[in-house]
C-alpha cells in the first residue's frame, strides 16, 4: 500500500502529466477576452473609416497597444485551446492528429507573433 | 490511444439524430463553429495590423478590401459570431459555478443569447453607420 497522500498523487498530475491546465487556462483567457474584446469594439468604432497617419499615431499610443497586445495574446492563447478540443474531437486518426495540433500550434504563434510585431512596429516608430 | 480496428459491428446508444432538436443543442454546435469562425478570422485583424505597421500604401489596400460590399459582408458575419461566441462563453462561465442549469434556465439562456447576439450587432453597426452618416 502506498503511503503517499491524495494530494501528492495528484499534485504528481498523472500520467498525462496535465491536470486541469488545458480547462482553467480557457477560462482565465475566456474572462480576459471579455473585456478586451469590449476594447477592440471601442477602437474599431473610433478608427472606422480614419485615415492611415490618424490610424497609425492611435496604435501608437500605450494606453491603446497595451491593450492590443493583451488582446492579441489572450485570443491566441484561448483560439489555440479551443481549436485543440475541435481536433481531438474531429480526428481520430493518430498521424493526421498528431500533425493537425502541431499546424494548430503554428497558426497561432505565427497570427499572434504577426500581430505582436505589428503594434511593436507602430510604437517604437514604423 | 491506440487505433482500433472494428472488426465486429458492435450495437450504438442512440445518438443525436433521435433527439428532436433543442434550442440548447443549437446553441451548443454553434458556439463551437463561431469559436472556429473566429479562430481564422483572426486574420482579419493581423492585416489591418500588420498593414498598418507596413505602410500607407498596404494600409490602403487592406481599407479598400475591408470596404468592399463582400468585405463588409465578412466583417459584419465577424462581429456576430464574436459577440455571439462571447455571449456564449459568459453562459457557459456562469454554468461552471453550478447555477442556471435547471431546463427552463437553461433554454431560456440559450434563447437569451441568440436574441441578445443578433440585437447587439445590428445595434452595433446601426450606431456604426449614424455616426458616419453611411455604409
Amino acid at each position: 500500500m502506498s503511503q503517499r497522500t491524495p494530494l501528492a498523487r495528484v499534485r504528481g498530475l498523472g500520467s498525462a502529466k496535465g491536470g486541469t491546465d488545458h480547462f482553467w487556462m480557457q477560462r482565465v483567457s475566456a474572462v480576459a477576452n471579455v473585456f478586451l474584446v469590449g476594447f477592440l469594439i471601442w477602437l474599431v468604432f473610433a478608427l472606422a473609416g480614419a485615415d492611415y497617419a490618424t490610424v497609425k499615431r492611435a496604435l501608437a499610443r500605450p494606453e491603446i497597444a497595451i491593450p492590443l497586445l493583451l488582446l492579441v495574446v489572450s485570443s491566441v492563447v484561448h483560439m489555440r485551446l479551443g481549436m485543440q478540443t475541435i481536433i481531438e474531437d474531429y480526428v481520430h486518426s493518430e498521424g493526421r492528429k498528431v500533425a493537425l495540433l502541431m499546424l494548430n500550434s503554428f497558426f497561432a504563434f505565427v497570427v499572434g507573433v504577426t500581430c505582436v510585431f505589428a503594434v511593436l512596429k507602430l510604437s517604437f516608430g514604423a | 490511444m491506440a487505433e482500433t480496428k472494428r472488426t465486429v459491428e458492435r450495437p450504438l446508444s442512440p445518438h443525436l439524430s433521435i433527439y428532436r432538436l433543442q434550442i440548447n443543442m443549437v446553441m451548443s454546435i454553434v458556439h463551437r463553429l463561431t469559436g472556429g469562425a473566429l479562430y481564422f478570422g483572426t486574420l482579419l485583424l493581423a492585416a489591418w495590423l500588420i498593414a498598418a505597421a507596413m505602410g500607407e500604401r498596404q494600409f490602403a489596400l487592406v481599407s479598400e478590401i475591408f470596404g468592399h460590399p463582400l468585405g463588409k459582408l465578412v466583417l459584419f458575419g465577424y462581429s456576430w459570431a464574436l459577440i455571439h461566441h462571447m455571449l456564449g462563453g459568459m453562459r457557459h462561465l456562469l454554468w461552471d459555478t453550478g447555477r442556471g442549469l435547471s431546463l427552463g434556465a437553461v433554454d431560456l439562456l440559450s434563447w437569451l443569447t441568440v436574441i441578445a447576439s443578433v440585437s447587439l450587432t445590428l445595434a452595433l453597426w446601426a450606431a456604426g453607420i449614424a455616426m458616419r452618416g453611411g455604409l
